[in-house]
């Protein structure tokens, strides 16, 4: 009982700091620090409740016996981590995009071919595409050339999509300016169009960063090597041992993040001059 | 004449992209299958000829690729044919996929309008659950979709609404987003006029915040909805491929049926297309009531 108590106190000190804290003006580091507060205070309810309740560790570890489980087992997170994530996403996911911008640009120039592949591929976009990861495991075989595979089906299209839209974005009046200097495609392709649509790659990169972990992880279930975060995950499930799987999750929460956090970053470099990204 | 002619410029691009599909999907089945058809061949020591294997490639059992009419074949037998009732039945497992999704989907979309609620009225809210918000969805979810069903099962609740969880987890995100743009769509001077009237909050939210939110509402929708219907997919999974077309891919995998691999896959990318089409309906519907010009 205590722990529970102990944990709904902590939770209420938290909210109320949080609350003092948004009401003065805020700054960088109260921006990080406000929500960091929330998820710390998230953690003490989480684990407050599992000790105070009871509850098996069979369903619900606590944060503490995830953090010990993630210590203990480094050396395999590393493994799986490298196999599902350098092997699988990360290389689907620079095949795909690659892929779909070269299309988008050779399609840019037929305005025949966009208008049939834009209603296409958005379309195809909303589909559970992840459904093709059992055939593309038959066809590339367990290792993690079938997980780039399904990573590949899955970013082209939001990419493809993202890079079409973006490279329609441009003024009339910039097209003509260019023209008028009378600029040929690769200077026209170069100096206008692809700066002009980097804010919409961008957004096209940053959503497949997530679509990327998810088809690698869950391609992963149709089969795989001994190795692999998604192999882990359903093989711990099966065991039972919920500590470890935990300790997965969060490095692909991580993982996740990080690769998120770079596209923005490199975003920030990139489009310093949106008007979303001014100060 | 010139309808005709608009009406082309419409569908026409649309329609040559669908047919060159088609046609790459063929050459890739003549392609992916031959090698089955002149391994058959050479064990019966036959030499076949190009149009012979072309043929062969067309009606293989478990071909690497099905081609387009025999997967519509199996999707025709496995629909209209079979009693809806039955276990083989494609609409059968659609149901069971289709109930999940749309229950998930409802509990995502409230999640989500009332945590954009809140968003917009707390600032202390906004600062600190919207960062979680947008880490939650670097999470890969559907990676952890297992151990939710599992334990969910361990302790009784199993059916319908662990799949409706994973569902609900995915189609949330969307919503809150939409919905805190379109709660603040509104412009300083309509506030302002508000304020004039003096408004009390709930008035305001009501009569301005709520209806302005709506075209934002179901942009999201649309999103929400494809995104709920692959978390039910790959919900179904880890249950042991018991029903529901996520069960029937697996089922399909684990077999080799390649055939009933596709129908499955085709069958969700109707489903997924008709829900986002009937949002798209209700959409029109309202905004043209609401007055609001498309």
């Amino acid at each position: 009982m205590i722990w529970i108590i102990g944990a709904i106190f902590f939770w209420i000190i938290f909210w109320a700091i949080n609350i003092q804290l948004s009401k003065i003006e805020s700054n960088k580091f109260i921006k990080l620090l406000v929500p960091t507060l929330f998820g710390f205070s998230i953690l003490i309810l989480w684990e407050g409740f599992v000790r105070g309740f009871d509850v098996s560790p069979i369903l619900l570890p606590t944060p503490t016996a995830i953090a010990i489980r993630f210590s203990q087992s480094l050396n395999i997170l590393w493994v799986d981590f490298v196999q599902t994530f350098i092997k699988g996403a990360l290389s689907g996911y620079l095949i795909g995009c690659i892929a779909a911008f070269i299309t988008a640009v050779a399609v840019d120039k037929s305005s025949f071919l966009k208008r049939g592949l834009l209603p296409v591929g958005n379309f195809v976009a909303a589909l559970p595409i992840i459904g093709m990861a059992p055939i593309l495991v038959m066809w590339f075989g367990f290792d993690w050339h079938s997980k780039a595979a399904v990573v590949v089906v899955m970013v082209f299209f939001p990419m493809l999509v993202n890079t079409v839209a973006g490279l329609n974005a441009k003024d009339n009046i910039q097209h003509d300016l260019m023209k008028t200097y009378g600029a040929n495609y690769w200077q026209n392709l170069l100096k206008l169009s692809l700066p002009s649509a980097m804010p919409f790659i961008f957004n096209g990169l940053k959503i497949c960063t997530t679509l990327a972990l998810i088809g690698a992880i869950v391609a992963e279930f149709f089969g795989s090597p001994t190795r692999g975060m998604g192999f882990r995950i359903s093989t711990e499930v099966g065991r039972l041992s919920l500590d470890m799987v935990w300790a997965e999750i969060t490095v692909a929460a991580l993982a996740g993040s990080a690769f998120y956090g770079m596209m923005a970053l490199i975003e920030k470099g990139v489009t310093f001059w949106h008007p979303s990204q001014r100060k | 004449m010139n309808k005709a002619k608009d009406l082309w410029h419409l569908i026409g691009p649309i329609l040559t992209i669908l047919i060159a599909i088609t046609a790459i999907w063929y050459v890739s089945a003549v392609w992916l299958n031959s090698a089955w058809a002149y391994d058959k061949a050479k064990r019966a020591n036959v030499t076949i000829s190009f149009s012979e294997m072309v043929s062969d490639t067309m009606i293989q059992q478990k071909p690497l690729l099905p081609s387009p009419h025999q997967v519509i074949k199996e999707i025709y037998k496995t629909t209209i044919l079979k009693k809806v009732t039955s276990k083989r039945s494609l609409v059968w497992h659609g149901w069971i996929t289709l109930s999940a999704t749309l229950l998930g989907f409802m509990f995502g979309t409230t999640l989500g309008i009332l945590l954009a609620v809140g968003i917009v009225f707390s600032k202390s809210m906004d600062m600190s659950v919207m960062p979680w918000v947008i880490t939650s969805q670097t999470i890969p979810i559907l990676a952890i979709a297992p151990m939710i069903i599992v334990v969910l099962n361990a302790v009784g609740v199993s059916g319908l609404l662990p799949k409706a969880i994973i569902s609900m987890y995915l189609s949330f995100f969307p919503v809150v987003v939409g919905m805190v743009k379109g709660l603040r769509a509104p412009d300083k001077m309509q506030l302002d006029q508000m304020h004039t009237w003096s408004a009390p909050k709930a008035t305001s939210f009501w009569k301005l915040r709520l209806p302005s939110s709506m075209p934002y509402l179901f942009a999201s929708l649309k999103i929400g909805v494809a995104a709920s219907l692959v978390g039910a997919i790959v919900g179904e999974l880890p249950t042991g491929a018991v029903a529901g077309l996520g069960a029937r891919l697996l089922a399909g995998s684990y077999y080799g049926q390649t055939i009933q691999i596709w129908s499955a896959l085709i069958c969700a990318a109707i489903l997924a297309a008709t829900l986002v089409a009937i949002i798209g309906i209700i959409e029109k519907i309202t905004l043209r009531k609401m007055g609001i010009q498309l």
